[in-house]
């Protein structure tokens, strides 16, 4: 056992899709099962392969049963940019250590991955054979091994240029896969309710482990929609409440989403989403509520707030309030026939969410949602802010040549008094973020100016 | 709608403030949904609810067995933790409204979901 204070080096072997992203939400979850993260290496950059150092085993194992982003994990054993080097990396890896995995009642196996480049059979057997080195005393057990070894070859991210060597070749104990199956398995393909703008089921766990999201939580949307983002936290063991403006959406009433379907069946709505998956004993209610105008008493009782705003694209930003005209079209509630129809300016909307966040979050509670963004205008500094929230993470997803969405991931640092509601409104951040409020005339901008060029050509 | 929700809900009418808080139940349908025991989850839960509220709401919907106030060691007590259990989750109001004390504005509740929707002219600037 290595004395306590030496950190045991791991190797993470990441997917290639949602880069941005990664990288948070595994600092997010070390931090939740107690670790920290921990790496010699500066940045990971667009690549698979992780080296960091992470206190016990058990928390890489805590870790690899909520990540998405990660598919498997190795206790490292060696690694080196040549066979010599891994070999005598390998060499100077404590016996001790390894050992345990390797006496002659125990059966093993050992696997090849090769990134970005097929080898042969006969290549692969030659590489194996060339661990022979290591003190293996066991036996070699192909369908049902108490330990899995893996070596890794990295050949580089581009598919055009194969290197004839490797880069970096790693070998390690196999620990633990990641949760990329959920991705599958709770894949809006399936799902019983869905609508226009429901979440990615990859993306939606990623912000419930931004959220640090944990057992008996009670999470929170307030734009909740379809409750996608509610089933991820359901599935990591929290309580959920969510709320809409939209009456239809939350009775799931009204027109379906899905192609080839006219109206909405009686299993559709967020409770039943809840009910696929086995997750119904985490529904806590829903409500129809103006985000702008919460209903909630004082107090801080959610662990955390995880949403996705309307952007005013597919779905229109919208909250209650009285005009001289309702234009035709626009939906009244039957039962209390408030007008909901007054345009919510994005600026304002996410200044609600800020100070609803730090008033109701218990103090350590995150914050996550989605900021569209019109790139050409984008800066830091327009990220808004607030007072008693510190920022975590601003991850990018591209939407469009000059739009994106950032995920903000938020975490409560100071305890809200009444004071705190306007400071944020003075400051500069604010009023940068405003110029987004025309966001819907500028993420359509690109496209009629597109459609003016094309009839132009055509008329030509 | 659970009565842990009720106990977590507020009137924003204009110039109500924190006069709002509870709001008046009223239930016509009711449904008894059992619902998974989890300790832990009610044990987190004891702290946060406004004990008066939660009271006052059980009386109207007859319900006994209610616990006047948290006891001594309530973390380990089993049969205080299924009664608190079945108080706060188990019992939903499918039908019914929910009033502001002050204002007396009813929101309305159906399919168990309420609708707490007010117009520009009612609530809080």
């Amino acid at each position: 056992m290595a004395p306590p204070g030496i950190l045991n080096r791991y190797l993470l072997l990441m997917a290639q899709e949602h880069l941005e992203f990664r990288l948070p939400e595994i600092k997010s979850l070390l931090s939740l099962f107690g670790g920290q993260f921990t790496s010699s290496q500066e940045t990971y950059g667009k690549s698979p392969f992780w080296i960091l150092s992470i206190p016990s085993e058990e928390i890489a194992r805590n870790l690899m049963k909520r990540t998405v982003c990660a598919k498997s994990i190795f206790e490292l054993w060696g690694h080196g940019k040549c066979p010599e080097e891994l070999y005598s990396s390998l060499k100077n890896y404590p016996v001790e250590k390894m050992v345990p995995y390797l006496h002659s009642d125990s059966t093993y196996k050992i696997k090849i991955h090769t990134f970005n480049k097929t080898l042969t059979q006969e290549e692969k057997v030659k590489r194996i054979d060339a661990l022979e080195f290591l003190p293996f005393e066991g036996k070699v057990n192909l369908k049902k091994p108490q330990h899995i070894f893996s070596i890794l070859e990295d050949y580089g991210l581009d598919p055009n240029h194969i290197p004839e060597n490797p880069h970096n070749i790693y070998f390690g104990r196999w620990i633990a896969d990641g949760q990329r199956e959920l991705i599958e398995s709770y894949s809006v393909k399936k799902r019983h309710f869905i609508g226009n703008t429901s979440m990615d089921a990859g993306l939606s766990f990623i912000m419930a482990n931004h959220g640090k999201v944990k057992k008996n939580d009670i999470v929170f949307d307030p734009f909740v929609g379809t409750g996608g983002l509610l089933v991820a936290s359901a599935h990591f063991g929290a309580y959920v409440y969510g709320t809409d403006i939209d009456y239809n959406t939350v009775h799931g009433l009204g027109k379906a989403s899905r192609k080839n379907q006219k109206w909405r069946g009686p299993d559709e709505n967020i409770r039943a989403n809840l009910r696929q998956y086995g997750l119904e004993k985490y529904y806590l209610d829903v409500l129809v509520s103006d985000a702008s105008k919460p209903s909630w008493r004082k107090g801080t009782y959610f662990d955390a707030i995880i949403t996705d705003p309307p952007y005013g694209i597919r779905e229109s930003t919208r909250r209650t309030g009285s005009q001289k005209e309702i234009p035709k079209g626009i939906e009244k509630c039957p039962e209390s026939h408030v007008p909901v129809s007054l345009s919510y300016h994005l600026s304002d909307m996410f200044f609600d969410l800020l100070n609803f966040s730090a008033e109701t979050l218990v103090l350590g509670g995150r914050l996550v949602y989605w900021l569209p963004v019109y790139t050409p205008e984008y800066t830091e500094e327009m990220v808004p802010w607030h007072p008693c929230m510190k920022l975590i993470s601003n991850c990018e997803q591209k939407l469009s040549s000059h739009t994106s969405r950032r995920l903000i991931t938020m975490e409560k640092v100071k305890e809200f008094e009444n004071r705190d509601q306007y400071s944020h409104l003075l400051s500069d951040h604010f009023l940068l973020y405003q110029g987004h409020n025309s966001f819907r005339e500028k993420y359509f901008s690109g496209v009629t100016k597109r459609i003016a060029k094309e009839e132009k050509s055509s008329q030509e | 709608m659970r009565l842990l929700t009720h106990n977590l809900l507020s009137s924003h009418v204009r110039g109500v403030g924190p006069r709002g808080f509870p709001l008046r139940l009223q239930a016509t349908e009711v449904r008894i949904n059992p619902v998974e025991f989890n300790p832990d989850f009610i044990v987190r839960m004891i702290p946060k609810v406004e004990w008066a509220a939660l009271l006052e709401a059980a009386d109207t919907l007859h319900l006994i067995q209610v616990p006047k106030e948290p006891i001594q060691g309530y973390e380990h007590n089993e049969e205080f933790l299924r009664k608190m259990h079945h108080v706060l989750l188990e019992v939903e109001v499918l039908e019914g409204t929910l009033q502001c004390p002050e204002s007396g504005r009813l929101f309305p509740i159906s399919r168990g979901i309420p609708n707490m929707l007010l117009s520009d002219e009612e609530t809080e600037t």
